[in-house]
């Protein structure tokens, strides 16, 4: 098992078309992902060829899923549209959707979450990586993986990754696979103020899935969304956890690239957030390069072998 | 996106909230035809710089007070002929102050009390929120941590906008009476119709005043905008002043970089937001100081890397170099050949550490090392990180 996807698991990719859609459509289908099917409005009937693949295209959502059964999408619209093809992934009943876009409007998101609220669909994003579960071939392929994350990093195991920054999972799953620790799921939730899973959301997941011995919580400045996860880890979590905030150095009232990172008042610094971390029991990471050494410090603790 | 409050004032008027008369200046001509649109009598000259605590700002000239009460339209054009052009200097703009390129004249109104009101996203609930306190014309969040009881807060659901009874628990909130009600009513339905119409990301209006004949203005406006929704607000675009931003940073936007100045002397050089906040903590952490931040995206390319080298450089601050990139997707070896292209085009003499991981890395090091330029590589980010803090030491 693993959390929210499966090697199994077929996909949906919405803008299959455009360069950076179709780009990691190839990515995903070299990896062993099961992409059964595309979106582009008016282009319908295509196919996307890629060596021995050939992927419909249609023109709706609702098209692909009576036409394969896809239950999961992956949205790499542009963003002024990227709204809206969340919400055709909605009324169409799928049960995720990935949203990979950056810079969706606020107030589009707004509506989106609200949208979504009480629908079967779970979105995540807008603004991440992706999500990925590790296969069993070489470099981990034969794994599903959605969106832009590097495949070739991982390795098949049982830490759960979760983090709002798409680089620093990358830097998280490289440690952990060169020190030969594979993963269950890894998981981007986005670095946009409105987004669709929460930190506490996944980590829920993964302290429900047998399959996970282990999670790393990377967070950052802005927002109470660690803080949140952190205090629900505290009563609820058993399984080592190692944790990392990125922003100590920012100041105060500039966003930090994302457009989530940014400090507001003195509960959202990184500063604060650790310090929730510690009083949790979470193993805190010092630097960025000690994240899997925190959670193998962590499980040590517990007597638990991470592998 | 930020606005002056003379330009935020003006779309307060279009959207029906009510603000004093007022007109801007940026000349000392404009002076004269600005103030002939005021009565005579008390008027208030306003610095418009896009920072705080303008009211107890001080110009580099020596004059106290970038906010200031006249008596006459007279005593206002001595005033602000003595801000216009000159540097203020306040606790949110740094040392380096702003020039003054723009002063507001209002006519100065009675005011009966002061209040608080505010707009933005609840981020915990995502949807937007209005915030109101008794406790106008002072800090915010002095209010809410010493009187935490007198700020109030209404969400309001997307789907069906703000609620009239929304809008009574409010004016019930705030004290007022049933003559300054209705004008307020009117203000906050409209201020929120504005906030949701034009993208705002955030509305401040502190103070909100009641005036003794019972009418309810906004005497001050702090009004940005979701820079990700400009695309469909031209007239709100056209408002942005490249005076208050900073030159290295509209240049960096130019080449799709994100970049943020700050005061230390180690550049960073990284591709993606979070490993560029955390290599400024790493920096930090083993007793460093990083000189910005710059994030290439994850489709960095040659140019790219180039045109960000020349914007660091632009930091006379800058002591040293650190790129840490972690190619997933994207090839080492370009962004190594982008490294050597950029060290050689500009001369480079400062000591650079690059640590490179990922997609084709082999090939990268094998670029960066048969270049024949002092390139210090880091195995890790910890290992680059000191190396670097080292020899900028």
């Amino acid at each position: 098992m693993a959390i929210l996807i499966t090697p199994e698991t077929k996909i949906l990719v919405q803008g299959i078309t455009g360069d950076f859609g179709g780009r990691h459509a190839r990515l995903s289908l070299d990896y062993g992902t099961k992409v059964v099917a595309g979106v582009t409005p008016g282009k319908g009937g295509q196919v996307f060829e890629h060596e021995k693949h050939r992927v419909p295209i249609f023109n709706s959502v609702h098209d692909a899923v009576a036409a394969t059964g896809v239950t999961v999408s992956v949205v790499f619209v542009p963003p002024p549209f990227a709204g809206d093809a969340i919400l055709e992934g909605v009324d169409a009943g799928l049960d995720l959707v990935v949203a990979i876009t950056e810079g969706i409007p606020v107030r589009d998101m707004i509506r989106v979450k609200r949208a979504i609220a009480g629908s079967k669909t779970r979105l995540l994003g807008p603004n991440c990586p992706g999500v990925v579960t590790p296969g069993t071939g070489p470099q981990s392929t034969g794994g599903c993986r959605i969106g832009i994350a590097p495949g070739y990093i991982h390795r098949k195991g049982h830490v759960g990754v979760v983090s709002r920054s798409g680089t620093l999972t990358y830097e998280a799953v490289y440690q952990l696979t060169t020190r030969n620790i594979g993963q269950s799921t890894c998981v981007g939730i986005g670095g946009d103020p409105v987004n669709g899973t929460s930190h506490l959301d996944v980590i829920r997941m993964f302290n429900a899935d047998p399959e996970t011995h282990g999670i790393i919580l990377i967070g950052e400045i802005g927002g109470n969304a660690e803080v949140e996860a952190a205090r629900w880890i505290k009563t609820n979590v058993r399984k080592p956890v190692a944790g990392f905030i990125a922003g100590a150095t920012a100041p105060a009232g500039r966003r930090m690239g994302h457009a989530g990172a940014i400090v507001g008042g003195a509960e959202d610094t990184a500063a604060a957030k650790i310090a929730v971390f510690k009083e949790c029991g979470i193993e805190v990471a010092a630097t960025p390069s000690d994240m899997a050494d925190a959670l193998l410090r962590a499980a040590k603790a517990k007597g638990i072998t991470l592998t | 996106m930020n606005i002056h409050e003379y330009q935020a004032k003006a779309l307060f008027e279009k959207y029906g909230v009510p603000v004093p008369k007022g007109a801007p200046a940026k000349t000392h001509e404009e002076f004269v035809t600005a103030l002939a649109q005021l009565p005579e009598g008390p008027t208030m000259v306003k610095s418009q710089i896009h920072a705080g605590g303008r009211g107890k700002g001080t110009f580099t000239n020596g004059f106290k007070g970038g906010v200031k009460f006249c008596k006459t339209k007279a005593e206002a054009r001595d005033v602000a002929a003595k801000m216009l052009g000159n540097t203020l200097v306040t606790v949110q703009t740094g040392p380096a102050g702003r020039k003054v390129q723009t002063v507001y004249f209002t006519t100065a109104s009675d005011i009966k009390k002061e209040y608080y009101l505010a707009i933005l996203l609840d981020r915990a609930s995502s949807r937007p929120v209005i915030v109101a306190s008794t406790e106008g014309g002072m800090e915010i969040e002095k209010v809410a941590h010493e009187t935490p009881e007198k700020i109030f807060k209404v969400l309001v659901d997307p789907a069906y906008g703000l609620a009239d009874f929304q809008v009574r628990q409010l004016i019930t909130g705030l004290g007022l009476n049933a003559a300054e009600a209705k004008g307020a009513a009117k203000l906050i339905r409209n201020l929120y119709g504005m906030f949701w119409e034009t993208d705002a990301a955030m509305i401040e209006v502190n103070p909100l005043i009641t005036t003794p004949s019972g009418e309810v203005l906004a005497l001050d406006a702090k009004v940005s905008f979701d820079s990700n929704a400009l695309f469909r607000h031209p007239e709100i675009s056209a408002l942005r002043d490249l005076n208050e931003e900073d030159p290295k940073e509209i240049e960096a936007s130019k080449f799709n970089l994100s970049y943020i100045a700050l005061d230390g002397n180690i550049a960073c050089l990284v591709n993606g937001a979070g490993l560029a906040m955390s290599t400024m903590d790493i920096i930090k952490h083993y007793g460093g100081n990083p000189a910005n931040f710059l994030d290439v995206g994850g489709g960095a390319t040659k140019e790219q890397v180039v045109a960000a080298f020349k914007i660091i450089l632009g930091d006379a601050n800058v002591k040293g170099i650190f790129v840490n990139i972690f190619g997933g997707i994207m090839d080492c070896n370009v962004i190594a050949t982008g490294i050597v292209d950029a060290v050689r085009e500009v001369g480079l003499k400062l000591p650079l550490v690059v640590r490179l991981e990922g997609n084709n890395v082999a090939a990268g090091k094998a670029t960066l090392g048969s270049s024949g330029l002092t390139i210090v590589s880091g195995d890790t980010m910890a290992d680059a990180a000191q190396k670097i803090v080292k020899l900028v030491a």
